[in-house]
């Protein structure tokens, strides 16, 4: 019901929108609970397991009831809380977690079946026949569970996020919050002041308050003004801090469109990363609702949340309201109510010395014991003394005091203190460090103690920051009252009374959960579910532990505390992970070649974040495998370009860059001539192979050494640890080059045809023999030459500053292309290697030794290195271990599939006669058949044997023979020609 | 969390890797007992309290750093060069 | 009391009041002839196994807070059984047979669901490892399925196929892997194990182990001391204090691992995906929240918290995987503590201290090895040998080098897991 001359909702903004099919009316303010309210909409929802009906409770994120299905079709956002979301033009909910529709849910059998439905039910049964939980049990329970739907396609929008950086972070825009923003700006600091709603001013808007007399609306409206006038406030509405990180760090999320009609340039939300050397947390308090029987209807509400309707949104939650409370504060509910216009039946206050603030009917020491009204309240029983009685009222207004919102507090592993004397549990000092609590967090329940509280934490944190402390701001003159109060968690009496109504859990449940042992409160809230849905426990932790307290006999800090994980309200995981989606998740990196090779046709895959070229279409061919057939005998029978820029490049140089190889080298580089190149293998400090690649000496103090595509990083960190923390002794920089050069191969009989073609002077076989390598003219430009083969072809690699690349890529292949050769790919590179017997990470796979792949003679014995101690453990060394070898089909048209298993011939297919397994397989242009390479038990002693490759997972069975690795050209010969 | 790095100042842990406990600048000399490399690579204090770990700022500076820091707070108390804590032993 | 259907239905005719205490609370006696530290899930399970198997039950389990509240209580509750290394591999064979009898073995439902796993791969690399990790599970006995890329949109047609940044080439279906009810494995061995006679004392926590000649001979808690002929220690987190009161100095570090549940949906994700291209994992629980992780902050913590660089990786990941996950909101985000040891797989075996016995080093991967690893920990404890399925699981293979078990191939040494 809309009450006249209340409430800061725009009446001359009427805003339509739709709820389960039916178009409703309401104002530019609104949400879609203050609306439905305004209309008399009381049942708005089903519970969790007993789909009872639901309507509001709160007026804030905290609600427990009123989740709803927001938007339409893939746009659907399930959960929205209808006390959150602000209504706009268009806007279409539903009500969520019901069979049929919302007021006949055939779900709500389950609350007739409650008995059998108590806590922890699911764990005692449901166990025979075995098979029947993943066929029906199971199915049956996860439809029934869950809370709203959503689409399996994505948002149609984008979420954003966000890094800010201030002095002080307000979290919070009630009285404390903008006390505390206020004098943290005048004082000096950049100030960055959030407030979860729509509007600033915390409780001042929900209560009719005064503040130097006059109504407190106009005290905000002048602080926002003061704020601005700083010039160091950023105000951040619709903000929630959802978490207190280490050292400063904190997680908001903004609603930045939510309210609004969905617009393509605008993100919904966005999730802030703020970093502020100072917080003061002004987070305010939730309601505490008292447990009595049957506590959950609709009409049944929080106090506050009453008067929020009331006073922020003008309206009022019922025609005949009656409060239950147990302290002064929410007499306040039965005094604004009156002053509306509003009916009030009673006051109910547990309190037998209960005086009332205004003309109404107080009932005091009494207790409500049951309610009635089968989708909306009825009629309530309450017990005065002895005697029992009814009321007609058709909403109550309960209050049991107020939980301070400690929650970020706990986000370090801080737990809050039990204050005995206030009943309440309140912030333990110092639990963030730079955080300081003010006014209803901090137990401060009057308005002038938040103010006093918020300009004392503005000071502390001025103070904390170095700043000077400004005289200001005054405090206002405002309600310094304490209220009083008693403690009532729970009412006993028949029927159920509901402590977590999100999840359905009542005081029954925690009772039996304490009989059953389960004492302590993880236990209880585990058993119980109590705390764990979408409220986070918000409204019912408290009551719950108190319960469990009195239930096992303690009092409550030896029952234990109650904490809280991030975040402090359930978060977007579209915000948290914006920029995410599609290609956004991780960098992308390009080669100079990656548009010559897209105007060609290659199809670019992912290598690390690199894409390079899989192979290059020709006409007439139809898969893959004939493009790369023809690209591997091209190399081997003309010339073949590829770009291997990928690989990492690290430039080394100073007077000790080759004592400092030959400490990360497992062979020698210091005795490596000017103008030579070497293959080097790297090992971890725990024996096993790290890396390999090859290193150039340009110069007596200049080596560039290049790494696999995969390790560039992992490398280039290790050569930084140990040239500054393990040999700082050794004068030498290094950096990575990786970016700064592109890097061709150039491979084929006529690869020296093709480059004299660019190159400034010319080069011979013997001018420029295998392993050598220098600088070089290129096209008039100053670049590098390296011969060295990856093929086992004549090959050199050509290195230019990356900005030419693109150009000399298409030079190069151009070239190629008159030689009869061209551009190759991934595909073709990989054949060529396997068929060389040239390892990648497919075999380097981090649990290899160089015994392993075959080279522990590049141990030497004459030096220092990393990992040499650790490879000389026995277990690195044994005979047995699995071994690199060649595998070849003894069918030629045997087939070999890399991950496959190999057996001895007459062995089980099992673990237990596992003798090894296959790493890479391509198939041999050059051979007409498959190759591969593997590793075997005892491997190379087995050369010449046959055993059987098994895939399972292919069904593919393969008699192959054991070979040398080296299946081309073993002698080298070509290399060198 | 936050790394005061000697040469950068105060930056992000996004910027950096931890490789853990700093005793690996405590390499043993070549020909070591093999116990004491064991040791070495492999036993860790792993203590709950303060401690002094490698980190690397790789999307920074590239210096790697001796970094005072408590496992159970994970308060950070100070940092120094890599290079400089090893001169310094 | 047994629990049934029937039970459940006689007890909530008469108001839910005559249900029997899960376990007792009993103060310590002066001695045992065996003293579990630790009443995590492997500390319960090997406390119920030594009971059933070896017919031993006077044994105390000593928990420093509540039964069940470290790692077996923070996970992303995944059960499966496809490891590929000698010793690793057999093991989580062992464990899965467990599994699969569990409900029936304890009489509790753990609500093991063997909804399926699937392993997803984005580059042909990528497929022949887990070609050769699927290989091995079928050596070993176990179910894998190769999945290509359309296998995979069929099973799980809300993946990103299309637009994200590292397609997906296929994955690795291993369909007796799934989930299971975290807390209630906890629970199940712990009234399994009371049932049996052992003792589980809770708010108890150990501050001393007695040793003399070599030979433990009991504890100090905060509770009295308690003789002992023989201690085990099964304290994943703090597995190097507790080791430091016997004097060892373990291959361990400690990591934090994050998890995350979003709030209930109805059912979206029928199995559990694992993305193989920045470390993320996610199922959705019976109740309805989708529950997932990543990979480790990486530095060392005994906080049971993390930070937000590794949380946004996580949503990131999820964002290019499946992005239907934008429109679901993170309920709860938590920490656990984990045993790093150097090869990334844990440690089952005797000490240098006779009579003490030490279990730890699960690294993430301790929830699904629960039953195994309490399983063959009461082989040990009781025979002295090690059971055949954990005979691998040696304290002193990373000084002899033989069979370490790197799953990752990222190396034997600290920080790279």
């Amino acid at each position: 019901m809309r009450v006249e001359g209340r409430g800061l909702v725009d009446r001359t903004r009427p805003v339509r929108f739709r709820f389960n099919g039916q178009d409703v009316a309401g104002f530019a303010g609104d949400t879609i609970a203050s609306a439905l309210l305004a209309k008399g909409v009381r049942l708005m929802g089903r519970s969790f397991k007993y789909h009872r009906p639901r309507g509001v409770m709160t007026a804030g994120a905290e609600d427990p009831n009123t989740l709803m299905q927001v938007g339409r079709g893939d746009a659907m956002i399930p959960n929205t809380r209808a006390t959150v979301q602000e209504i706009f033009d268009g806007l279409v909910a539903q009500s969520q977690n019901h069979l049929g529709p919302l007021d006949r849910d055939l779900m709500a059998i389950n609350d007739l079946l409650w008995p059998f439905l108590a806590t922890g039910f699911y764990y005692k049964t449901f166990m025979w026949p075995r098979s029947f939980w993943e066929k029906l049990y199971e199915p049956v329970i996860r439809r029934a569970a869950g809370l709203g739907r959503m689409t399996r396609a994505p948002e149609p929008q984008h979420h954003e996020k966000a890094f800010a950086f201030c002095d002080v972070l307000v979290i919070g825009g009630g009285p404390a919050g903008l006390m505390a923003a206020l004098t943290a700006a005048q004082g000096g600091a950049d100030v960055i002041v959030v407030e979860e709603t729509a509007a600033f001013g915390g409780r001042l808007l929900s209560d009719s308050q005064k503040i130097d007399g006059a109504d407190a609306s106009f005290w905000v409206e002048d602080m926002l003004k003061a704020l601005d006038a700083t010039g160091r406030v950023r105000r951040m509405a619709r903000t929630t801090v959802t978490g207190a990180y280490d050292d400063g760090s904190y997680g908001a999320l903004e609603r930045v469109a939510r309210h609004l009609p969905p617009a393509p340039d605008l993100p919904p939300e966005c999730f802030w990363r703020i970093r502020a050397r100072q917080a003061v947390l002004a987070a305010g308090a939730h309601e505490r609702p008292i447990a009595f029987p049957m506590n959950d209807r609709p009409g049944i509400m929080l106090a506050g949340a009453v008067r929020s309707y009331l006073n922020r949104y003008g309206v009022a939650a019922g025609r005949n309201v009656t409060v239950f409370a147990t302290h002064d504060d929410a007499h306040r509910t039965a005094v604004d109510l009156l002053a509306a216009g509003v009916k009030v039946a009673a006051v109910i206050d547990s309190r037998a010395d209960a005086q009332p603030q205004g003309d109404y009917r107080l009932i005091a020491g009494a207790q409500v014991i049951g309610t009635k009204g089968r989708q909306g309240l009825r009629e309530i029983s309450y017990r005065a003394g002895s005697r029992t009685s009814t009321l007609i009222t058709d909403c109550l207004a309960v209050s049991g005091g107020w939980n301070p919102a400690v929650h970020l507090t706990c986000h370090l592993g801080g737990r809050p203190v039990w204050d005995e004397g206030r009943q309440m549990f309140l912030p333990a000092p110092g639990a963030v460090p730079g955080l300081t609590a003010a006014g209803a967090c901090n137990g401060a329940m009057s308005t002038a103690a938040c103010l006093r509280e918020g300009r004392e934490a503005g000071r502390a944190a001025l103070k904390a920051l170095g700043l000077r402390t400004p005289r200001g701001p005054a405090l206002p003159q405002a309600d310094d009252a304490d209220p009083r109060g008693q403690t009532l968690w729970v009412v006993p009496g028949r029927g159920r009374a509901w402590l977590d109504f999100a999840n359905d859990v009542t005081t029954k449940d925690v009772t039996q959960a304490a009989a059953e042992g389960f004492r302590s409160v993880e236990h209880m809230k585990r058993y119980t579910t109590q705390g764990m849905a979408p409220d986070q426990g918000k409204n019912s932790n408290i009551v719950a532990l108190a319960l469990l307290a009195d239930a096992t006999g303690r009092a409550i800090p030896e029952t234990g505390t109650t904490t809280y994980r991030p975040p402090y309200a359930p978060l977007t995981m579209g915000a948290l992970g914006a920029f995410g989606q599609g290609h956004g998740f991780a960098p992308e990196r390009l080669m100079t070649s990656h548009a010559a090779s897209l105007a060609r046709g290659a199809p670019m895959i992912e290598a690390g974040l690199w894409y390079r070229p899989s192979y290059f279409p020709a006409p007439g061919e139809t898969t893959w495998q004939d493009a790369c057939d023809r690209e591997v005998r091209m190399v081997r029978g003309a010339v073949g370009v590829i770009d291997v820029s990928t690989l990492g490049k690290i430039d080394i140089q100073g007077p000790d860059a080759g004592a400092f190889l030959d400490f990360v080298y497992t062979n020698s580089f210091s005795t490596l001539p000017v103008g030579r190149v070497r293959y080097g293998l790297m090992l971890r400090e725990d024996g096993h192979v790290m890396d390999d690649g090859t290193t150039a000496r340009l110069g007596a103090h200049h080596y560039v050494m290049t790494t696999t595509t995969a390790a560039a990083g992992q490398v280039m960190a290790h050569l930084d640890l140990v040239a500054q923390g393990l040999r700082p002794d050794l004068d030498l920089r290094l950096i990575s080059a990786t970016e700064a050069w592109a890097q061709f191969s150039v491979a084929g009989p006529r690869a020296r045809d093709l480059l004299n073609g660019v190159l400034d002077r010319p080069i011979d076989d013997a001018g420029f023999p295998f392993m050598a390598c220098g600088s070089v003219g290129v096209h008039g430009i100053a670049g590098r030459l390296f011969r060295i083969s990856f093929s086992g072809e004549q090959a050199y690699e050509i290195a230019v500053p990356a900005r030419y690349g693109d150009a000399l890529y298409r030079d190069l292949v151009a070239r190629a292309e008159t030689l009869g050769g061209g551009a190759y790919g991934l595909e073709a590179l990989n054949v060529l290697r396997i068929e060389k017997g040239f390892i990648t990470h497919a075999e380097i796979h981090g649990r290899v030794t160089a015994h392993d792949i075959g080279m522990g003679r590049m141990l030497s014995e004459k030096k220092e290195f990393i990992g040499k101690a650790a490879a000389a453990r026995p277990g690195l060394l044994e005979p047995g271990r699995e071994r690199l070898v060649g595998l070849r089909p003894v069918a030629p048209a045997g087939v070999l599939t890399a991950g496959a298993r190999l057996f001895l011939p007459d062995d089980p297919h099992d673990r237990v006669h596992d003798q090894g397994y296959v790493t890479s397989v391509g198939h041999s242009p050059m051979l007409g058949h498959m190759i591969g390479m593997g590793f075997l038990r005892h491997g190379p002693e087995r050369i010449g044997q046959q055993i059987v490759l098994v895939d399972h997972l292919r069904a593919i069975r393969t008699l192959v023979e054991v070979v040398s690795p080296v299946f081309f050209d073993p002698e080298g010969g070509r290399a060198r020609g | 969390m936050q790394i005061p790095c000697p040469m950068c100042g105060l930056r992000d842990s996004r910027e950096f890797t931890c490789k853990g406990d700093a005793v690996t600048l405590d390499r043993p000399a070549d020909g070591a007992a093999p116990e004491v490399w064991h040791a070495y690579i492999h036993l860790r204090d792993n203590p709950a309290g303060p401690t002094r770990e490698l980190w690397y700022h790789g999307g920074g500076c590239g210096a790697w750093l001796v970094v005072a820091r408590n496992t159970v707070t994970h308060a950070v108390s100070g940092a120094t060069l890599a290079s400089e804590a090893h001169h310094a032993r | 009391m047994r629990y049934s259907g029937w039970q459940v239905l006689a007890q909530g005719l008469t108001g839910n009041r005559r249900w029997a205490r899960a376990w007792r609370d009993p103060a310590p006696k002066d001695a045992y002839d065996i003293v579990i530290i630790g009443g995590g899930g492997h500390g319960l399970s090997t406390a119920y196994y030594l009971a059933k198997e070896h017919g031993l039950t006077n044994i105390a389990v000593l928990e420093k807070g509540y039964l069940g509240g470290g790692s077996v209580g923070r996970n992303t509750t995944i059960v499966r059984a496809n490891y590929f290394l000698e010793g690793n591999s057999q093991f989580y064979s062992h464990s899965m047979k467990l599994w699969e009898g569990l409900e029936g073995d304890l009489n509790y439902n753990v609500m093991h669901s063997q909804r399926g796993l699937i392993n997803l791969f984005h580059s042909d690399g990528q497929r022949d490892a887990f070609v050769r990790r699927g290989n091995m599970m079928i050596n070993q006995g176990d179910d894998a399925i190769l999945l290509d890329r359309e296998g995979c949109r069929k099973l799980l047609p809300y993946l990103d196929y299309d637009q994200t940044r590292f397609p997906i080439y296929g994955g690795l279906y291993h369909p007796r892997g799934g989930t299971a009810r975290h807390d209630a494995v906890a629970w199940g061995y712990a009234r399994g194990a009371d049932r049996r006679g052992v003792d589980l004392i809770q708010n108890c926590e150990v501050t001393g182990i007695d040793i003399s000649g070599g030979r433990v001979t009991g504890v100090q808690t905060s509770r009295g001391a308690i003789r002992a002929r023989k201690v085990a220690i099964v304290v994943a987190g703090r597995s190097s204090q507790v080791a430091a009161m016997a004097g060892l100095r373990l291959p361990i570090e400690s990591h934090v691992l994050q998890a995350f549940v979003t709030e209930g949906l109805k059912p979206v994700i029928d199995h559990v995906i694992s993305y193989g291209m920045g470390h993320f994992y996610i199922s959705q629980s019976d109740k309805g929240g989708l529950v997932f992780g990543g990979d480790l902050d990486f530095y060392a913590s005994y906080a049971a918290r993390g930070n937000l660089p590794m949380v946004e990786h996580v949503a990131e990941a999820g964002m290019t995987l499946m992005p239907m996950i934008g429109k679901a909101r993170m309920l709860r985000s938590w920490g656990g503590i984990m045993d790093m040891s150097p090869d990334g797989s844990p440690i089952i075996d005797r000490t240098a201290v006779e009579g003490l016995y030490l279990n730890c080093g699960w690294c993430y991967g301790g929830f699904k090895a629960v039953p195994g690893s309490g399983h063959c920990f009461a082989h040990l404890i009781a025979t002295d040998r090690p059971h055949a399925a954990a005979a691998a699981y040696r304290l002193d293979r990373f000084a002899t080098g033989r069979g370490l078990m790197d799953e990752e191939g990222t190396g034997s040494q600290h920080n790279l897991h």
